[in-house]
């Protein structure tokens, strides 16, 4: 919802329409590869799946201003319970996909419940030891993973009759749950919930003071984002048919903060835009063969120095704050000050 | 409203320490119903800490007793919902958010929307007219009076019963901090008991009837505030 007050001049009106540009050309190329298909529509897909990882990782990150490393863990328990009840069991890929997300939870409220005592460096470390750990299971406890060979034969997702067997269907199913995570991160960020969440970064006595419990808050944004990352991990399995452990290695979270902060930490739509420019970016330079990574590592320099608050905050008003971009650019401020 | 006879709030040998600082020794105030006391002294005196103290946002010792009852010592959550309300020392808004959603966090005890809710919100906006303008816009943006207007009208939109005010004339313009002041006068008069922490001595004993003075973390008098006439009497009671 706007104040009317912020489209009354042509600079204003144009900038708060830039806002939107980047989300547009998103929504666009997604479009584009369901159309098109090939090899387009593959990476696509990565990048939607990770769009749903990056949106948990958002809540507790760019909502509430905590750390955390460890969200691979919640992608591979969620993954690996697809994997293993699919293959192993029968289980049918979405009451799988459930019990992944359950498994997640029940991780997410053991670890998170003594770890979210800990702040900044040792919470990150904290939740880096659980990715660490919850990957050395997945390479040693091999008569269930079966190790670094992984498991095979995942099959796709579909409910009922229907299965979502092609990459253009596994696209558009994926499109659907992407928005369906956007729309409801939105709802957390306009709720009391989401309200809490962005007070607590903000300042954690001025929350306790106005009588947010901080704990329980945190542990509750801990888990809705273990939710988010269990869907994440559960969704590769069923498109990629496969699992092994180094798919929810490090290089998830890593990849994961660089899309989040490309995107624009605390927006609604930067965890999309941050998927789709961090997965298509090698493609679109691959022609430049030896100087690809020296001119990705320049395009991602370059959109951190020009656009502090991600790609999805750029056109936004610091003086507005209704829109989630824009708060991010002020929130990034305000630590910045702290 | 002349202060009622009921205390609202007692401490007793409050102490608190930041590492090896003393920062509050075993202070003892109590505030009648209705009453707005000043807390006076020096930078460094202990005046925020009490207050924190009183909020449960320190590891302090000793008792706080609110309406007779003993509150829970580092339980903010819990201090809050016995109606009490800090406006912390540089307002503690949240900057990235809008006037609007601070609003909505102040309220947080009523979940932010709903009748109560716009009942108080109307209340806040008819204080604070200039907060009415800025409602979509970031918090953090405003300028510092719009700041603390903010800071007491959120503070408000919990209808607190007891408002703990820390230093509010920091950093902003004569004029505008003697229309905050001002409203909060207004609030007492209808009956708000107030702990008003401030440096500047002469802005709270306009508005208090009682003052505490603190240095080095003790209360070092407790004063009616017709009794200081002067400056002199004013910086007796400080050196004292």
């Amino acid at each position: 919802m706007k104040n009317w007050r912020d489209f009354t001049s042509p600079s204003t009106c144009l900038r708060a329409s830039l806002g939107y540009v980047p989300a547009v050309l998103a929504i666009a190329l997604v479009g584009y590869a369901i159309i098109a298909g090939g090899f387009f529509v593959s990476l696509t897909s990565f990048a939607l799946i990770y769009a749903i990882f990056v949106t948990g990782l958002n809540i507790f990150m760019g909502y509430a201003g905590q750390a955390s490393f460890g969200q691979n863990a919640f992608a591979a328990i969620g993954g690996y319970t697809s994997a293993v009840l699919t293959t192993a069991y029968n289980v049918a890929p979405v009451p799988a996909l459930f019990i992944g997300v359950v498994a997640a939870v029940l991780c997410a409220v053991l670890v998170g419940y003594p770890t979210l005592r800990l702040k900044g460096h040792y919470l990150a470390m904290a939740t880096l030891a659980i990715g660490l750990i919850v990957y050395e299971i997945t390479v040693e406890w091999q008569s269930v993973t079966n190790g670094y060979m992984g498991i095979s034969g995942i099959p796709p997702l579909g409910i009922g009759s229907f299965e979502a067997a092609t990459d253009r269907e596994q696209l558009i199913l994926l499109s659907v749950l992407v928005a369906l995570c956007m729309g409801s991160a939105w709802l957390i960020r306009q709720s009391r919930f989401g309200r809490a969440l962005v007070a607590l970064s903000g300042s954690e006595d001025a929350a306790r003071a106005l009588g947010i419990d901080v704990a329980r808050y945190k542990l509750a944004a801990f888990i809705v984002s273990a939710v988010y990352a269990a869907v994440a991990g559960s969704l590769f399995v069923h498109i990629v048919g496969f699992v092994s452990p180094e798919v929810f290695g490090l290089n998830m979270v890593i990849l994961g903060f660089t899309m989040l902060y490309v995107g624009g930490i605390g927006t609604i739509t930067g965890p999309l835009v941050g998927a789709i420019v961090i997965n298509l970016l090698p493609e679109m330079i691959r022609g430049l063969k030896e100087y690809q990574d020296l001119v990705y590592g320049a395009a991602l320099i370059l959109i951190l120095i020009y656009a502090p608050g991600g790609l999805a905050a750029l056109g936004w008003s610091k003086r507005r704050s209704t829109s989630p971009a824009t708060t991010t650019v002020e929130l990034r401020g305000a630590r910045t000050q702290s | 409203m002349t202060p009622g006879s009921g205390t609202i709030l007692e401490t007793q040998g409050l102490s608190a320490r930041y590492g090896e600082v003393e920062a509050l020794r075993a202070v003892d105030i109590a505030v009648t119903e209705g009453e707005l006391v000043a807390v006076l002294g020096p930078n460094g005196a202990g005046k925020s800490t009490l207050l924190r103290s009183i909020m449960g946002l320190t590891n302090a010792r000793g008792t706080v007793r609110f309406r007779g009852r003993t509150l829970p010592s580092r339980d903010p959550v819990a201090v809050a919902r016995h109606g009490i309300v800090l406006v912390p020392e540089g307002r503690g808004i949240f900057g990235p958010m809008s006037v609007a959603e601070n609003l909505q966090l102040g309220a947080y005890q009523i979940g932010g929307r709903g009748v109560e809710f716009e009942r108080r919100r109307t209340r806040v906006l008819t204080l604070f007219p200039r907060l009415k303008e800025r409602l979509g816009q970031a918090a953090g943006s405003m300028s510092g009076g719009e700041q603390q207007m903010l800071a007491v009208g959120r503070a408000l939109m919990a209808d607190p019963q007891l408002l703990l005010l820390d230093e509010p004339s920091l950093g902003l313009a004569p004029r505008v901090t003697a229309e905050i002041l001002e409203t909060l006068g207004q609030l007492n008069r209808e009956g708000l008991s107030v702990v008003l922490v401030e440096q500047k001595a002469p802005l709270a004993l306009k508005l208090a009837r009682r003052a505490y003075i603190m240095a080095n973390g003790h209360v070092t008098a407790a004063v009616d505030t017709a009794e200081i006439k002067s400056h002199e009497e004013l910086a007796r009671f400080y050196l004292a």
